[in-house]
């Protein structure tokens, strides 16, 4: 995670046009064997709400999109769009728009004819189709290859048809699955940044799963971070990041030190500082304490009681990495300009920022 | 520098003896089926065999039994592709979209047939045709059912390499989520994207029913290759034409089949 992680405000409840529905998932559960890819999840999605799953490999995020979409059964549980029940309702009466993470233009047809499938489906006159697709393919700024096939394309371009391909058919809800991860590191950040402006634009409800933790803090109204197929927090980007409701969730995302403490009544005590705890923290006695890089200044200071193993330069910012006299590994965060002054050997001193952290039981 | 040049010139000569050897393997029975379909009765060449074997006509009056056997083998040619693959595209994408665990099973029952002999192949189906018959009357186009099964070795190979050539989970999903029923699917989706694949099954599916002899024989059926053995009793000139123009018809489909599998392949590169 770059520590330069933007704080993305929380947007209000009503977006753009305002189409979108309500999703409601709830209780889910799905068995592959002996493997819960699902175990009892539940999910509630705002109107126009963007919101990206985010979690380690196999922790069910794919599964989820695709019982939402029809295209897996759960064993039990609930979908609801719109407040209707639509668990049984098959794929193709669904109306979501769906990008996945594999190139799925239909190779036989141009971008323009991609995007009207979905519209000859829906029995759409020819002149009305093609003014949307028209539009659809002026959203993701490729009027011009309209009628390319998807092999004259990069692999950029195949996925914003698809995306035009996904909302021409002005779904409830748009559905996206890794869309960008076969995608190299700058048409990424590129085409995350479109889909967030295109997703206000036309106000639909949106689900992305990532893996990503950058982008998804980066795109979403609300992140919500799964493990072992359930929700572990839902919450803000903000707060997901400042406010951790679990371990997992402040390990998993951003850096997190696990430095060692005493709590004593709502606060903890490090490097001789005391910093203030999070809900669901330890109530009192030795913990363990999540604090991120950020959190921590760095000062130098030759009667400073840690020294300084590295300084790293990252470009907009700069880390640092010391160990304190007891022998902690502990990460910082400063200023770009200042890496430079620190070398390995220095003595400083390392003083906690008094924002609020988790504080866990000692394993 | 000079050994590689001598070693690759060697090489050379030696690929072109081979494949000219081949070449007369395959040519001489041709040409000498030529040969003795151009003779004429006092020495010298004539084409009147073949001006008969063109000549409707004539063959309607004179040869009842290879106009039999064509039509046969046209209505078997016809019948046993589209039983195959009405058959084995649907089977097989629906193995690869929803049950992807029976993939070798379906395999190796559709491969089983190349090991089995034509022969030992009629001793199994004859309690079967005996139903056939009994249904379905003694017509020769039922032959069909057992050509499906001969032909459904080769008919799987050239599904199997179209369907693998395009990510067929991938597109059918995207098209269900834009609203697809699955014949829409099927005819819109999968169809047009193994083009190729379904021609060349069939047109290997045509040569194969084209040369059937054994079966058709055995059960006491018309068709194409009976027929130019039973004719080659009473003009052995027109039925050895007969089978030389079935050989040529046979040669020129495999022909066309590869020309539209490299047609397809020659697609513009990727231009990422
Ligand atoms: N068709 C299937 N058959 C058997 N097991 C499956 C199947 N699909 C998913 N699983 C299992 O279910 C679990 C969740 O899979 P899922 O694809 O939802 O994970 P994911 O969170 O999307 O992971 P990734 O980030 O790697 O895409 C995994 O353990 C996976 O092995
Ligand atoms: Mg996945």
């Amino acid at each position: 995670m770059s520590a330069s992680h933007p704080p993305v405000s929380v947007t209000a409840p009503e977006f753009g046009s305002g189409r979108g529905v309500a999703v409601t998932l709830s209780g889910l559960r799905r068995s592959y064997g002996s493997i819960h890819a699902l175990d009892g999840l539940t999910l509630d999605i705002a109107p126009g709400e963007f919101v990206a799953l985010l979690g380690p490999s196999g922790c069910g995020k794919t599964t989820a999109l695709r019982v939402l979409a029809g295209l897996e059964d759960a064993d039990s549980g609930r979908v609801e769009v719109g407040g209707k029940d639509i668990t049984s309702v098959p794929t193709s009466a669904r109306d979501m728009g769906m990008v996945f993470q594999a190139y799925s233009l239909f190779p036989h047809m141009t971008a323009r004819q991609n995007v009207e499938f979905g519209l000859r489906l829906r029995r759409i006159p020819s002149t009305r189709r093609r003014a949307r697709a028209s539009e659809m393919l002026d959203l993701v700024e490729l009027s011009d290859h309209a009628d390319r096939y998807a092999h004259q394309m990069s692999g950029g371009q195949q996925q914003r048809v698809a995306l035009a391909r996904a909302l021409a058919i002005e779904p409830q809800v748009l559905l996206l699955d890794e869309p960008l991860s076969a995608l190299d590191a700058k048409v990424r950040v590129q085409l995350r940044d479109e889909i967030r402006r295109i997703q206000l634009e036309v106000g639909t409800t949106t689900l992305f799963v990532t893996h990503d933790q950058e982008e998804a803090l980066a795109v979403a109204d609300r992140v919500g971070v799964m493990r072992a197929g359930n929700l572990e927090q839902l919450a803000s980007p903000h707060d997901l990041y400042a406010r951790p409701a679990t371990p997992f969730v402040a390990n998993f995302v951003g850096l997190t030190n696990r430095l060692r403490t005493t709590v004593e009544g709502q606060h903890a005590n490090l490097l001789g500082t005391s910093v203030p705890l999070l809900p669901g923290s330890v109530q009192r006695g030795a913990a363990v304490l999540l604090i991120r890089p950020e959190s921590i200044a760095v000062k130098a200071d030759p009667a400073g009681r840690a020294t300084v193993l590295s300084a790293s330069f990252l470009g907009s910012t700069g880390s640092l990495h010391a160990i304190t006299e007891s022998g902690e590994a502990v990460l910082a965060q400063i200023d770009n300009d200042a890496v430079a002054t620190f070398h390995p050997g220095d003595r400083v001193c390392l003083v906690p920022r008094p924002n609020p952290a988790l504080a866990i039981a000692v394993e | 520098m000079k050994l590689h040049a001598a070693r690759r010139r060697k090489q050379t000569i030696f690929r072109r003896v081979v494949v000219g050897l081949l070449g007369l393997f395959f040519a001489l029975p041709l040409l000498g089926m030529v040969e003795f379909t151009t003779r004429a009765p006092g020495g010298g060449r004539t084409l009147a065999t073949w001006a008969t074997l063109f000549d409707v006509n004539v063959i309607d009056a004179d040869y009842p039994e290879l106009k039999t056997g064509v039509l046969a083998s046209a209505g078997l040619v016809v019948l046993t592709v589209t039983i195959m693959l009405v058959m084995l595209v649907p089977t097989m994408t629906w193995v690869r979209l929803r049950l992807p665990g029976l993939r070798r099973t379906v395999e190796f029952v559709c491969l089983l047939p190349l090991t089995i002999p034509a022969i030992v192949l009629v001793v199994g189906l004859a309690p079967v045709y005996a139903w056939v018959a009994y249904f379905l009357g003694e017509s020769s186009l039922w032959l069909a059912f057992a050509y499906v099964v001969l032909v459904l070795p080769y008919a799987y190979r050239a599904l199997d390499a179209g369907l693998s050539a395009i990510d067929v989970k991938t597109l059918a999903e995207a098209a269900r989520s834009l609203g697809a029923g699955w014949p829409t699917v099927m005819w819109q989706i999968i169809l047009p994207n193994v083009r190729t694949a379904v021609l060349s099954a069939s047109f290997l599916s045509v040569a194969l029913v084209l040369g059937e002899f054994t079966i058709a024989n055995l059960f006491s059926r018309d068709n194409l290759q009976v027929a130019i053995n039973q004719l080659n009793k009473r003009d052995a000139s027109l039925a050895t034409a007969a089978a030389l123009a079935a050989l040529v018809l046979a040669f020129i489909v495999l022909f066309a089949m590869s020309f539209v599998g490299a047609g397809r392949r020659s697609h513009p590169p990727e231009e990422n």
